[in-house]
């Protein structure tokens, strides 16, 4: 009875085009994180091009990766800082 | 100011082929002048679609090869007559042409057309390249399912890193049932999720294995709900604001009847 009663007001499990879609959310997020070497190197000298006009770091040591989680994607970067720029 | 297409889509057997067969009859129908040019080598299907696989004399690795003008290896529709067909080989490998090859005959075929629509063949591999290079729009199409979708994903970034900005989205095979029940995807969700701007759904439709046997491509028939999504296409092609088509969404009282009809 709860089944035919879930039925008259639309409330059935998930359907199968909501469990696709959420799928391909999830897949795509990884299938486009998958950045090459080269981009990544790109983004890493940008990055260190903006954060060099406030202040000094430490490139050698500067760590930047994309780390995947089981629904997400995180671009994690440890920049260490040497000394502050004066502001201005 | 004529429009090189490229019609892709990465996952094999969504419908590029049968895709590129409408938008060419439905252009070349409204008075457009059109060259088809099949680049899918090795597995030439496009002459079939079209009903023109026995009028073939050379084929597009001729040309490129210089052993042809392309004028002498276009195949021209015997009912659409501002329709042109350049075949490709059957015999060679997708290596057979390179994208370079391809941007010069379009440079020259330009001055002739309105319209150059390229087929480009599964995958995204020599071929896929070779095809993209002339083209200033790509049309990906792609099915409701999710092999599909991800595939089509890929394409659009491999065709952003080409530097191709003009990205038009189809979604072919719809079944409008299965998608009111939730069973799948619809077009606003494949929208969504691929973020290109979408120019037509095309419903699966039987109408399309009756046309492809024929050798005359859907769009001209009548009473085919595939024959008007792409005719529809056609015009946003050409500029004009088509409304989509929205299957009535089912409400509480259509279910409730439906029920009682059950029981």
């Amino acid at each position: 009875m709860l089944d035919v009663l879930k039925r008259v007001f639309g409330m059935s499990e998930k359907k199968s085009g909501a469990v696709a879609k959420e799928r391909l959310q999830v897949v795509l997020i990884h299938d486009r994180a998958s950045i090459s070497p080269e981009i990544m190197e790109k983004i890493k000298e940008e990055i260190i091009t903006v954060l060099s006009k406030y202040m000094n770091i430490n490139r050698a040591d500067m760590e930047i990766a994309l780390e995947n989680d089981a629904d997400s994607v995180a671009l994690v970067a440890n920049i260490p800082v040497n000394s502050m720029r004066h502001a201005r | 100011m004529s429009q090189i297409i490229v019609i892709t889509s990465g996952k094999g057997g969504v419908g590029k082929t049968t895709t590129t067969a409408n938008i060419g009859v439905g252009l070349a129908m409204r008075g457009n002048k059109v060259a088809l040019i099949d680049t899918d080598t090795g597995l030439r299907n496009l002459d079939l679609l079209l009903g023109l696989e026995n009028r073939i004399l050379y084929d597009l690795v001729d040309v490129t090869s210089g052993r042809v003008q392309y004028k002498k290896a276009l195949v021209r529709h015997k009912k659409y007559e501002n329709l042109y067909l350049l075949p490709t080989s059957q015999v060679k490998d997708k290596s057979a042409v390179n994208p370079d090859q391809l941007v010069k005959l379009c440079e020259e075929m330009k001055r002739e057309f309105d319209f150059i629509i390229i087929d480009c063949p599964a995958g995204i591999e020599q071929g896929f390249k070779t095809a993209i290079a002339a083209a200033d729009t790509a049309i990906v199409v792609t099915m409701p399912e999710i092999s599909a979708v991800r595939d089509a994903d890929k394409i659009i970034g491999e065709l952003g890193r080409a530097d191709k900005e003009n990205i038009k989205l189809i979604v072919n095979r719809i079944r409008p049932q299965m998608v009111e029940k939730g069973d799948m995807l619809d077009m606003t969700d494949i929208d969504e999720i691929l973020s290109v701007a979408c120019i037509g759904q095309v419903p699966d439709d039987e109408s399309v294995v009756v046309a492809t046997n024929r050798g005359e491509p859907v769009i001209t028939m009548n009473n085919s709900t595939a024959a008007q999504a792409y005719k529809n296409i056609v015009a946003r092609l050409c500029g004009e604001n088509v409304a989509f088509y929205k299957p009535p969404k089912e409400g509480f009282f259509a279910r409730l009847k439906k029920l009682f009809g059950l029981l």
